[in-house]
């Protein structure tokens, strides 16, 4: 699949968003005051800055509201009703805590349900699609809370869960690739199912058209895949080992800002993996993945 | 409404026998020449006498080569367009309710003055029948030629969707599939027509005629093959002596 930048944008910067969103929300005794504003305008700006990245891939964005209304089947409707509830809970509840000092506890617990139904949903969307075998599992709204909540320790502060977290989703993101190589075999389609020839080998003679198409460009992504491997261990150890070994240091204010950058790029640079190296079924039709 | 109904009234389909197709790819010439001025915005291309055209098409024409282990490789010309399925994932993916299965004749369609062009149901399509127009940023795909078959304006020979009409192998044949005692059904029994994909769990209407098997070489292929030893071994007569003396010089 086409790794579009505001795709990338989208779910890297709205998961840590949602996650830190979600550390303030379950906070016993959250920041008040301008700590508070501080925390709360780089949550929501960071999940805004993620949902506006996600318009600019419309193919007609001024109509984007409308994507609100079929929720009773479509996992992207309902990403779009989660994310807003999540932002407009957190929204009155950090303003609370930032204008008048007062904690609206339920209101941070369902705002907090929010955001991790906000992550979930996103996750949704790539999960349901049976023409990605590598997205179609369990492991993809997994991780994606994951990352989420470990982005979100991170950059609250919170050292002591972020360790154990940022060591579990570098080993659960290293499971998720070896497993997700074999999925597409798994998944049983191939170019034999896809045309339905039988009796001997299929090759693909001659395409349908002579220059790319939108099929090709959106579906068919190839380009750096053969550099895979190499941005997955830069990946993991941007994301994970050198974040962990960092907030193994003695605490330093440069290093747990080196850590969240460092954090930040490995996410990134492993959801780029997630598209580039999902294979859509529709390549088959091209005898390519 | 992007829920899927229950059950259509009927299901209109096509069926494509891969036999009898020769790759001329008329189909998608009149597919688009017809697509590009009616329903909805219209088939645009990006760069088309540069050095790097692309544009929308709703129907492809792909071409194999079948290599059996002890026979001859044969070529199949396999024609694919959006193949409205019963349990279609474009539809129920759709955020906006603009993508819609009918429950009068069970074509997919959309609305395109509620698609957001969010790309998702391209996405959830198995057989990328679903393409988005660059130009108007709105999804386009097969609608079965929806402005033809029901319209009176047109002579009935006429009300078929383009592609059938147009076919000059007669590869392509249109009907309700859903109706058992249709001539397409027929088809589909007589020559064991198939789904695409089954195990993607789209349950898709149009179906496919796989090639006949072609006959093979055996020894005596031919009964006329006593009549065509050759008749002269030797030349004889004026030609023998011809022949003869020429060698000697
Ligand atoms: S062929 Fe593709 S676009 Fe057409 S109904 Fe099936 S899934 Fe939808
Ligand atoms: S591109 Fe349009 S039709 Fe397709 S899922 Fe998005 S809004 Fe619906």
């Amino acid at each position: 699949m086409y790794p579009a930048p505001s795709i990338i944008a989208f779910t890297t910067l709205s998961g840590l968003g949602f996650g830190l969103l979600f550390w303030l929300g379950v906070d016993g005794t959250p920041p008040t005051g301008w700590v508070a504003l501080v925390f709360f305008a780089l949550g929501l700006g960071l999940a805004g800055a993620g949902l506006l990245a996600s318009a600019a891939h419309l193919g007609r964005p001024e109509r984007a509201l409308k994507a609100f209304t079929q929720w009773r089947s479509s996992w992207l409707s309902r990403e779009a009703w989660a994310a807003a509830a999540a932002m407009t809970l957190m929204g009155v509840y950090g303003a609370a805590l930032v204008l008048w000092q007062v904690d609206l506890r339920l209101l941070g617990w369902l705002g907090a349900l929010a955001c991790g139904g906000a992550v979930f949903t996103t996750a949704m969307i790539y999960t349901q699609l049976r023409t990605v075998p590598r997205w179609h599992h369990w492991s993809t709204p997994a991780l994606f809370l994951l990352l989420a909540l470990t982005g979100g320790a991170l950059l609250s502060g919170r050292v002591s869960v972020a360790i154990p977290l940022l060591m579990l989703s570098g080993l659960v993101q290293g499971l998720v690739w070896w497993d997700g190589d074999r999925r597409f075999a798994r998944s049983g389609t191939t170019m034999a199912t896809a045309t339905g020839l039988t009796g001997g080998d299929i090759r693909a003679f001659e395409p349908p058209h002579t220059g790319d198409n939108y099929l090709l460009r959106e579906m068919v992504y190839v380009v750096g895949r053969k550099h895979a491997a190499k941005l997955r261990v830069i990946a993991i150890t941007l994301m994970s080992a050198l974040p962990t070994a960092l907030l193994l240091l003695p605490f330093g204010h440069v290093w747990a800002a080196l850590a969240v950058l460092s954090h930040i790029a490995g996410v990134a640079t492993a959801r780029w993996l997630f598209f580039a190296q999902a294979e859509h079924v529709v390549g088959l039709y091209y005898g390519k993945r | 409404m992007t829920c899927l109904p229950d059950k259509t009234d009927r299901q209109l389909g096509l069926v494509i026998d891969l036999d009898t197709c020769v790759g001329c790819h008329a189909c998608v010439v009149s597919c688009k020449g017809w697509n590009t001025e009616h329903y909805g915005a219209p088939l645009s291309d990006q760069d088309p006498y540069g050095a790097d055209p692309s544009g929308t098409f709703l129907n492809r024409v792909h071409s194999y080569e079948l290599r059996p282990e002890d026979a001859p490789a044969q070529l199949v010309h396999f024609p694919k367009s959006c193949l409205h399925c019963v349990d279609a994932p474009c539809v129920t993916v759709c955020p906006t309710g603009a993508s819609y299965k009918r429950t009068e004749d069970g074509i997919v369609l959309v609305n395109e003055s509620d698609c957001i062009g969010c790309g998702l149901c391209a996405w959830a399509c198995p057989y990328g029948a679903r393409e988005l127009d660059l130009a108007a940023g709105v999804m386009k795909k097969c609608t079965l030629c929806v402005d033809r078959i029901y319209n009176d304006n047109l002579p009935p020979q006429d009300r078929t969707p383009a592609c059938v009409r147009t076919c000059p192998a007669g590869a392509r044949h249109f009907g309700d599939l859903s109706d058992p005692a249709s001539e397409v059904s027929q088809l589909v029994a007589e020559r064991g027509g198939f789904e695409l994909m089954p195990e993607q769990g789209t349950a898709p209407a149009n179906r496919y005629l796989p090639p006949r098997p072609k006959d093979r070489w055996q020894d005596d292929a031919s009964v006329l093959a006593p009549f065509l030893e050759p008749v002269a071994q030797e030349p004889k007569g004026f030609l023998g002596w011809l022949d003869r003396t020429l060698e000697k010089l």
